[in-house]
């Protein structure tokens, strides 16, 4: 058979969907949406993948999996041969597959999507990980000898986690330096049960503790302990504390009770589990007309947590329309098959209370849009006169998180913008204070898991030729 | 795990006292700092200020009065018995200095946070004037405490069963109106004690510090539960305070925030206590 008849008779597989719960019934319950593919849909998705001797999709991803490799060894059925082929470059599979937005990333670049829809990447590495998780024989990567150097990574986020899973193969000691009292950091805490069950987080960190990785939680640096403190015990520290500090509307009203940072109220749901209340001890208001305020994924995850929470109506309400929500299009499209309603174009200018505290209701202002501004989006411009409520008893304030100070402020020798961020070198994570490194949040500002894990990548890489070279 | 070496029940039982193991924190911890805790998987994350420490021992001590289930379920644990999670020490410690004569207020649970606060004081310098409160003689904690660390201690209970028969702030005002070169006053205590200590004192001109206890959860400033108006800002009480200027609080807002799961706590709590066999004719 000619290549031509080979690429024409591969392109005419579909792409495999996941199957997924039922949009009602799932708007009702925290189980995860998509089921995962079995392992025929896998091998089925897989066989869409010409191989490009120049891969296109690995461009895409910020960890440089060997994309075309892995999906070769799920075509052939060899599951375990895919797992260690992804683990090469990525410790967190089973959480990439299900949070990087892959349509911007490897799949954007997909030659496939060009004439038809590009092969499901994020959907067969999230495979790969689950098989092995549930169905795998107990494997581990292999390690590199003991250097006997030591590093301290502070917060177990994506980007911790990353730097952690690297520097134990290089034969590095790595203990980890965690907040909470569980680790995962934004995946334990944000990324709700029905996107990203937690029993995975703690599997993909269980994976690190098997590896050799110590994780410490209940470990405030900056208060339990401190930087400088961490520098006479280890050779390097690595601050992947994430963003971590709430920002309100700062209009009128945040005060009542039931207006919530969408940190508050993704962390009491998540990870202190206030859906399971009584049952656990942390409580949630289950407000009936909930309204969501920003437009990114946490906006999404807090209005779904809120159908979930027994809403009867889920407003996300955004300054500008549809084009510009920056969630990625599958939460969207999740959120708007099941009931989420959209506001768009509209702006809050103050919370309405009643006599006793509790939050009634939001006055808003329509918004149109005008010349794009300095992100690139047509800057919203309110519409005068244009003034109007709606009826809420909860809020959630989901416009993004800025640089908590707790850590940065104890640390002489850092050096910060203006927003608090930590300045660090691009390329390599480097600090202005020697033997430290930082990547993630704290240095870009609320981003994704997936940049955050690039980052961890760098900043490993650095700490390595550091502690292997002296440089 | 955190174990608990040695408990004490006070104001007939309904105040709770815990040393507990807990060398990190020990040695860290200054007077004003709190710690989170948590009993179980499935507990709360509960905010208490320490009430002392001793780092050679490797100790903290908290102190807590039993309001909801998880409190009560504190209250379960015995000698030898852990806490799953003890996180700290978290906030501000409070700013020590000698500025001549001091006053320190405590009210209730108050009372065990004041307390290394006015050794802290004494330790300083200062002529220390305590005063510390409870609705009657059986509710009142730390007394002999309080008394070795202070020049002159004051006594109030609100039905007179002893000391001063009313209100710390009756109190408060007599020392005021009598040593008007008093420099600080330090007020910790239940809202409305903190409330009205902090009016007086801004009518006698005298700077003041209470230590506020809003709902928290995690406690590092990530999730702004504990927000608190204070000079018209908001603060975080988590990690700008817990203490704040007495003067620039808003003590409306903290009340009615600290009212926000009234409904969830009581149907803890009763679910709670219906498990554990409570029987006795108390209303709550």
């Amino acid at each position: 058979m000619s290549e031509e008849k080979v690429a024409a008779k591969k392109e005419k597989i579909p792409r495999q969907k996941m199957p997924e719960q039922d949009p009602k019934v799932r708007a009702r319950n925290f189980n995860e949406v998509p089921y995962g593919y079995t392992p025929e849909l896998a091998m089925k998705e897989a066989e869409r993948c010409i191989q490009c001797k120049d891969p296109r999709c690995r461009q895409g991803c910020p960890v440089e999996i060997d994309i075309p490799g892995f999906i070769k060894f799920i075509k052939e059925g060899d599951f375990e041969g895919a797992i260690r082929k992804i683990w090469e470059k990525n410790a967190l599979p089973a959480v990439c597959g299900r949070v990087c937005p892959q349509e911007v990333q490897c799949e954007g670049l997909c030659i496939l999507g060009k004439k038809d829809e590009p092969v499901a990447i994020g959907n067969l590495e999230r495979f790969a990980a689950d098989y092995q998780r549930t169905k795998g024989r107990q494997i581990l990567p292999p390690k590199a000898e003991p250097t006997g150097k030591k590093v301290a990574v502070v917060g177990s986020g994506p980007a911790g986690l990353t730097v952690a899973g690297d520097l134990i193969l290089k034969g590095h000691e790595v203990t980890i330096f965690e907040a909470l009292h569980a680790p995962g950091g934004v995946l334990i805490y944000g990324i709700p049960e029905f996107r990203l069950p937690k029993e995975i987080v703690a599997a993909e960190c269980g994976y690190l503790e098997k590896l050799g990785v110590k994780i410490e939680v209940n470990s405030v640096i900056g208060r339990s302990e401190t930087v400088d403190e961490l520098l006479e015990r280890f050779d390097a520290v690595f601050l992947g504390v994430g963003a971590g500090l709430p920002i309100f509307l700062k209009i009128p009203g945040e005060h009542y009770i039931g207006v919530y940072s969408a940190n508050e109220y993704l962390t009491r749901s998540n990870l202190m589990k206030a859906y399971d209340f009584p049952n656990y001890d942390t409580p949630l208001v289950r407000g009936k007309k909930v309204a969501t305020f920003g437009g990114g994924n946490v906006a999404m995850d807090s209005a779904r947590t809120a159908l979930r929470m027994g809403a009867e109506k889920s407003y996300i309400i955004y300054r500008r329309s549809h084009a510009e929500l920056p969630a990625r299009a599958a939460e969207v499209h999740h959120a708007e098959e099941e009931g989420v309603e959209f506001l768009f174009l509209t702006n809050p200018v103050r919370f309405l209370g009643n006599d006793e505290g509790f939050l009634t209701g939001v006055e808003c202002l329509r918004m149109e849009l005008g010349e794009p501004d300095a992100s690139g989006r047509r800057r919203p411009i309110p519409v005068p006169g244009s003034e109007f409520i709606v009826e809420i008893d909860t809020a959630v304030i989901s416009i993004g998180s800025g640089a908590n100070p707790l850590l940065t402020k104890s640390t002489p020798g850092l050096v910060l913008n203006k927003w608090g961020n930590i300045v660090a070198d691009p390329k390599t994570g480097k600090t202005m204070k020697p033997r430290v490194w930082a990547g993630g949040d704290i240095v870009t500002g609320a981003a994704t898991v997936i940049l955050a894990m690039g980052a961890g990548r760098l900043a490993s890489n650095s700490i390595h030729d550091f502690l292997t070279y002296g440089w | 795990m955190f174990e608990i070496v040695e408990r004490e029940e006070m104001a007939q039982g309904t105040i709770i006292s815990n040393w507990i193991k807990a060398p990190k924190i020990a040695q860290k911890a200054k007077p004003g700092q709190f710690v989170i805790l948590r009993a179980n998987e499935k507990g709360e994350r509960i905010p208490l200020t320490m009430a002392d420490t001793d780092p050679a021992k490797g100790l903290i001590n908290v102190i807590y009065m039993v309001v909801g289930k998880s409190t009560a379920l504190f209250k379960t644990l015995k000698v030898g018995d852990s806490y799953l999670d003890v996180i700290g020490p978290l906030g501000q410690p409070t700013h020590l200095e000698k500025v001549g004569k001091v006053v320190c207020v405590g009210g209730g649970t108050g009372i065990a946070v004041l307390h290394p606060i006015t050794r802290g004081l004494k330790q300083m310098g200062n002529y220390v004037y305590s005063i510390i409160g409870a609705r009657s003689k059986d509710l009142l904690i730390l007394e002999d405490k309080m008394r070795k660390v202070s020049d002159e201690l004051f006594v109030t209970t609100d039905d007179g069963t002893y000391g001063h028969k009313g209100f710390v702030t009756d109190v408060l005002d007599k020392i005021l109106s009598e040593n008007r070169d008093i420099g600080l006053a330090v007020c910790i205590g239940p809202v409305p004690m903190m409330k009205f200590c902090a009016k007086m004192t801004k009518e006698y001109g005298v700077k003041t510090l209470v230590s506020l206890n809003p709902i928290m959860l995690d406690g590092t400033g990530m999730c702004g539960c504990c927000r608190v108006q204070v000079g018209g800002k908001m603060q975080f009480a988590c990690v700008d305070g817990p203490e704040f200027d007495g003067h620039e609080v808003d003590f409306e807002e903290l009340n009615l925030r600290l009212r926000s799961y009234l409904p969830e706590e009581k149907l803890a709590y009763d679910r709670f206590k219906a498990a554990m066999g409570h029987t006795c004719a108390c209303k709550s």
